[in-house]
């Protein structure tokens, strides 16, 4: 009889959905967790690498022979040739090896470069004069509207004239708000710098990678080093942060590996913090004008917007299908416009384009209750049946409302009491994400003494992968979680996905039960002989293999394990999206309700965080312990989006100016007020499975924190992060 | 980094030894929170790097009937322990404000007063003055000068301890060159503006060094230290001021307002001064000298709310000296 | 060794003194700094100086370690390198992110900015010195509130708030949300932070 995959029943579960520590929390907190950066190998080089100064140029030549007169240097390298073009600061022109980091940086300052100086274009807020100088590319949209056009009409004629008549009859019946809104781009700033550390060994290459995709990037390392993938080892144990900016082993990555082999030693090239913040990943900005109606009711009708921002040279930023975020009005167009400027290019930043999507468009939605009068609160609810969750964002906004005491504090927009310069307000915000499994394999091994490993190609970017597969192999082999040994971090193991999008949990639960399972029907097989009773009637609990409800008749784990013989029992699990949906192991998409409460100083347009509900639903909840840690970390990191971060460049150079962490301003542990996390998983949800965490609960706190700000004020403040500056400049403006 | 000389001279004498005419060529190490990551960046390049922490007259704190003497290399965190300096809230308030427990244990009194600016055009590499001013003009001027910027530095000087310190009529012992000659200034007088890429925001030469900063005992002086912040962590201040009053008879006998972060200098404003002489302190008074301060200011072109900023600092830091609400966050 | 360039050193001169600006208040601090500055010729001892690469000892988490540094580098540098002890941090040029936090002699400070010069014959703890069998409350409580997510951050933190814990042992919440700015997380495990301080707080060490 094939096995049916699936979880215990709510409520039956020994490990899964208890709070659990993390398996590797001694090893982090103390220090002995080994990062990319911290691999030191025998007779190790470290190499360091110098970017251009300039945001846009060419080179006219290059010369590294100044670096190996720089003593303790041994080897230095161009990276790019002369005549090549440069897109944007800070990219990588040349590397240096030498025998000491300082060595290394001198040796790297010491290139001689000549450049011809390019134009530079760097403004992306303003999109009419982006498309007079050239620099704008079409960036798609997305319609839909109620009515059809007659045969003989011109489409684009008619949604012109559609979306004007219902703006008209919104203006008549109920409300427009007409509105620019914007949010710039922001950097990932991992802790851990982009870099790794390479050796070789004959002509194999180690590479110590700090990556979120370990069984993906070998073959990255070796089309460029003309091996094959075979012959790389990509190892990372644990990384120090990567939120969606470390898939591949990057240019830098190639030439570290390059120089270990050139020079026969160990190598490490990690990127210096002005070299990440200038080019190992960016969001990109947002910036849109909007027409919105609504009818008296406060029910959005018709959307009407046209958004633009950059991802670097090439590339825009947010795709039109998200706008209006979450909800889909009846009648709605999105127009976005790419614009190109010399900035880093952009890499997914956890959750692509929801952030800033939602940040533009929910702002709107609340700006109807201000024109209105009416409840923000009141507002959300009444459109959420255009929304692909109204269930359950009605039965999150219910929750957080009563968290956070909404009915209680709520004030209309600019209508609260003031304490001296202090005023108070509430704002929300909802959000929605896929989540769903990644591809998944592993190996499991069950010794003959009892012993419990399980091997995967995956990586813990720091949600707790580890300690979730030992939880899904002990739940189901009815063993204690510390008994599973977790073998992730290496290419040699069985494949699984990069850590991106919120699949990896799934994935690696996917594949750890199914696997699990497997050999427990082989385990209980020896078991029923050895016993003399049906397989069928075996349950795995407490470190036992027994007769379902007679804890005595059974054997220990260890005795079970006995029965194999000499060889281990290796079980391979295995899930892939296309060949096991539908499962009952995991599901996606979730949706999420995020309510803020803020005070904002008017004199200073200082914004300080009051309190901060999240409320969040993810299916199958396996560590409650590091799952409510994600929801923390991501209104954290939303808070810093909203009130703090952002690249900052110099208009006329093109210069990153903020590149150093004492001006990127982040926001520190005395700066996120009270933070409540509801984790919701009815039976409905559990049932679904697994479903993604990460991405989520990042989303909605830049709008969340927005609506709070305008609700405090009575007055908008367009752009994100709300910094005092803009603050204080929104209501100067309101006052003219 | 460049690779330098080291040198731990054990008296005032010794660091004298160590220093050099050439602007430059010599850097005194003391906390290191700021010449480090100047020196890592090749921003600084020094010969010589002279640690001052092992010079033991200079790691010393004492008292008498007439104010606090402070050494150059004792550490904030060491100020704030001293029980002698507890009347001084303005300082104790400015050292609080720094924020980070690392920094108030590893920075000293001496390097505080000598940080270099944090302006990203000279951290950048650009030169102090960031080609005479013209990069912070053309550019991102947004936490820049908007007061005493009509020359060529448009920086903020980067010590928070230093107005509060002015408010409090702090003087300051400088040695050098030769090591009898011992110049005693009030502190105010030890910042200058600079005019040019070899002057620096200190009126030291090159192989002068401040040993000592004295603090009169601030007898009946109200005094307080308000930043205004843009969240928490070392972060510099947007605007910052510190406010002494002396008050006899509910009145304002004699005050000194002191501006961080508007200027590059610390700011010393007679106008807000004079605006509280002869006054009760009330909400009124100390809005009218918090406007008085930013008068004459000259905002760049991204940094107009700095002069709202720097107003609402004097006038709080006014109100919190005299112990009444300041109405903010 | 190569030959280093000689500085000019000025020596000697006339004796005298300078009041730059004459007001009571400089009178008096000229009176008070001369009182403490004279003791100073008895305690005079010769100049420490490196020209090159030297070797000092540091007595690093109770154990002492003989290495050969250059002027340049950096207590971090050392501890990384050559002592393979990674737990402190390089995140940032400067000593804004608390990522490298070790303790000198017991006061928290950032390995970073200090030249392994500064560190000759001082005592130096690093987070590793708070792990093993027996774990400081600190990292117990790390582990118990899940005070972590990619953990690069956490060493640091740690050892801050070890240090804060050292000096205000019964922290509220109010002095640990004033007190433990100097770090940063990219991961925003703040909240976890705090409810660890204020638990190891109460539990005391």
């Amino acid at each position: 009889m094939p096995v049916e995959y699936r979880w215990p029943e709510q409520g039956k579960t020994a490990v899964v959905g208890h709070e659990q520590d993390r398996i590797d929390g001694l090893a982090k907190a103390s220090g002995t967790a080994k990062y990319s950066y911290d691999i030191n190998t025998k007779q190790m080089l470290i190499a360091r690498m110098l970017g251009c100064p300039h945001a846009h140029c060419r080179i006219k030549s290059i010369d590294v022979s100044p670096a190996l007169q720089v003593a303790g240097v041994v080897t230095a390298k161009p990276m790019k040739e002369a005549g090549a073009e440069i897109q944007w600061p800070g990219e990588p022109l040349a590397v240096v090896a030498a025998e000491t980091e300082a060595a290394a940086s001198e040796g790297a300052a010491a290139v001689q470069v000549e450049y011809e100086l390019l134009d530079v274009y760097v403004d992306d807020t303003d999109r009419q004069a982006a498309e007079a100088a050239g620099r704008t590319a079409k960036g798609g949209q997305s319609i839909e509207l109620e009515r059809e056009p007659g045969e003989d009409e011109d489409e684009a004629e008619f949604e012109e004239r559609e979306i004007q008549r219902l703006l008209d009859e919104a203006a008549k019946e109920g409300v427009v708000v007409e509105a620019d809104y914007g949010i710039h781009a922001i950097t990932h700033m991992c802790l851990e710098p982009h870099g790794s550390t390479c050796e070789w060994l004959g002509d194999k290459l180690t590479a110590h990678l700090s990556t979120q995709n370990v069984s993906g990037t070998a073959g990255q390392f070796a089309g460029p080093l003309g091996i094959t993938a075979d012959d790389v080892t990509v190892h990372c144990d644990f990384i120090g942060g990567g939120f969606g900016s470390k898939f591949s082993p990057d240019a830098w990555g190639v030439v570290c590996a390059q120089l270990a082999r050139e020079t026969g030693r160990g190598v490490k090239l990690m990127l210096t913090r002005e070299q990440e913040l200038k080019i190992a990943g960016a969001r990109p900005s947002g910036f849109i004008h909007v027409r919105v109606g609504a009818n008296k009711d406060g029910v959005v009708t018709v959307w009407d917007s046209h958004h633009w921002g950059t991802g670097g040279p090439d590339s825009g930023s947010i795709r039109p299908a998200v706008v209006p975020y979450v909800f889909a009005p009846p009648n709605r167009r999105a127009v976005h416009t790419v614009i190109k400027t010399n900035t880093g290019p952009f890499r997914a930043w956890r959750a692509p384009d929801h952030p800033q999507a939602c940040a533009l468009s929910q702002t709107a939605y609340d700006d109807i209750a201000w024109k209105l009068k009416m409840d923000s609160y009141e507002v959300f609810r009444r459109n959420l049946h255009t929304t692909r969750l109204p269930d359950v964002y009605a039965a999150e906004m219910e929750i957080a409302a009563r968290l956070i005491g909404w009915k209680e504090k709520y004030h209309l927009h600019g209508q609260g009491p003031a304490e001296g310069s202090v005023v108070t307000g509430l704002g929300m915000a909802l959000h929605t994400w896929g989540g769903a499994a990644h591809d998944s394999t592993c190996l499991l091994r069950i010794h003959p003494d009892g012993g419990v490993e399980t091997s995967l190609g995956s990586q813990d970017i720091g949600t707790g992968t580890r300690t979730v597969i030992a939880m899904v192999v002990a739940e189901t082999l009815g063993l204690p979680v510390n008994a599973v040994k977790v073998n992730i971090g290496n290419s040699k193991y069985p494949p699984s996905g990069p850590s991106g999008g919120s699949t990896t949990v799934g994935g690696v639960a996917e594949s750890n039960r199914r696997a699990a399972q497997d050999a427990l029907v082989q385990i209980f097989d020896l078991v029923a002989k050895k016993l003399n009773v049906s397989a069928e009637k075996l349950v795995a609990a407490k470190g036992r293999i027994h007769v379902s409800g007679k804890p005595d008749q059974g054997l220990s784990w260890k005795e079970a394990c006995s029965l194999l013989g000499m060889k281990p029992l290796e079980v391979r699990g295995s899930y892939s999206r296309r060949e096991n949906q539908p499962s009952k192991l995991s599901s996606e998409t979730v949706g999420g309700v995020q309510m803020a409460e803020v005070a904002v100083d008017k004199r200073t347009g200082v914004v300080q965080m009051r309190k901060f509900v999240a409320v969040q639903d993810m299916g199958l909840i396996i560590n409650p312990k590091t799952a409510r840690s994600q929801v923390y970390g991501a209104v954290i990191m939303g808070i810093a989006y909203a009130l703090f971060e952002e690249r900052i460049i110099d208009r006329t150079t093109g210069e990153f100016l903020n590149c150093e962490i004492a001006d990127y301003r982040l926001p520190r542990l005395g700066d996120i007020g009270e933070i409540v996390v509801e984790l919701y998983q009815p039976e409905s949800e559990y049932n679904r499975g697994v479903v993604g965490l990460g991405e989520p609960p990042v989303i909605s706190p830049g709008a969340a924190i927005s609506n709070a700000v305008a609700n405090a004020l009575g007055v908008r403040v367009p752009v994100l992060p709300l910094t005092p500056q803009r603050v204080l400049e929104a209501i100067k403006r309101s006052n003219v | 980094m460049k690779p330098f000389e080291y040198a731990a001279p054990r008296d005032e004498a010794g660091v004298l030894e160590c220093l050099s005419p050439e602007p430059g060529h010599v850097e005194i190490l003391a906390g290191g929170t700021d010449l480090l990551p100047l020196l890592q960046k090749m921003i600084l390049t020094p010969r010589r790097v002279v640690n001052i922490k092992e010079v033991a007259s200079l790691r010393r704190l004492s008292a008498d009937s007439q104010g606090v003497v402070i050494g150059a290399a004792v550490t904030l965190s060491d100020l704030l322990e001293a029980p002698e300096l507890a009347p001084c809230t303005a300082l104790r308030q400015a050292i609080e404000g720094i924020d980070a427990l690392q920094l108030v244990s590893q920075m000293t009194l001496g390097g505080e007063l000598c940080r270099r600016p944090q302006c990203w055009y000279f951290r950048n590499g650009h030169g102090l003055l960031a080609d005479a001013g013209r990069r912070v003009v053309q550019g991102d001027n947004r936490y820049h000068a908007i007061l005493g910027n009509s020359g060529p530095a448009k920086f903020v000087h980067a010590s928070r301890l230093a107005p509060a310190l002015i408010a409090l009529d702090a003087s300051v012992r400088v040695i050098g060159p030769e090591r009898e000659d011992e110049h005693y200034l009030p502190l105010a007088d030890l910042f200058r503006t600079p005019r040019h890429e070899r002057e620096r925001e200190t009126v030291l030469l090159p192989n002068q060094f401040l040993t000592h900063v004295y603090v009169p005992h601030p007898e009946g002086w109200l005094n307080a230290t308000y930043e205004v912040k843009h969240g928490r962590g070392p972060a510099a201040p947007l605007a910052a001021a510190s406010a002494a009053l002396l008050l006899e008879g509910g009145r304002v006998a004699d005050a000194r307002v002191v501006l961080g972060h508007v200027a590059p200098v610390p700011w010393l404003s007679h106008e807000a001064a004079q605006e509280l002489i002869g006054h009760a302190v009330s909400a009124e008074t100390a809005a009218r000298a918090g406007q008085a301060a930013v008068a004459a200011a000259t905002p760049l072109s991204q940094n107009a709310y700095k002069v709202d900023l720097a107003a609402v600092a004097v006038e709080r830091a006014i109100l919190k000296a005299a112990g009444l609400p300041t109405g903010g966050l | 060794m190569k030959d280093q360039p000689h500085l000019t050193l000025p020596r000697g001169g006339v004796s005298r003194r300078a009041f730059l600006k004459g007001s009571g208040a400089t009178a008096a601090a000229a009176a008070a700094i001369s009182g403490t500055t004279a003791v100073e010729a008895a305690e005079s001892r010769a100049t420490f100086v490196a020209a090159e690469t030297v070797s000092i000892e540091l007595r690093v988490n109770g154990a002492m370690h003989k290495v050969t540094v250059e002027p340049r580098t950096t207590l971090l540098d050392v501890l990384r390198y050559r002592l393979d002890l990674t737990g402190a941090k390089p995140v940032s040029i400067d000593a804004s992110s608390g990522a490298s936090t070790v303790l000198i002699d017991g006061k928290p400070a950032s390995a970073n900015v200090v030249l392994a010069l500064d560190c000759r014959g001082k005592h130096i703890q690093t987070a590793e010195s708070l792990g093993g069998k027996d774990p400081d409350p600190v990292v117990k409580a790390f582990i118990k509130h899940d005070a972590m997510q990619c953990g690069f951050c956490t060493p640091g933190f740690v050892v801050a708030v070890r240090a804060f814990l050292d000096q205000h042992p019964n922290a509220t919440k109010e002095q640990i949300l004033n007190g433990l700015n100097g770090n940063l997380c990219r991961c925003g495990t703040y909240a976890n932070v705090i409810m660890a301080a204020l638990d190891a707080a109460k539990g005391g060490k």
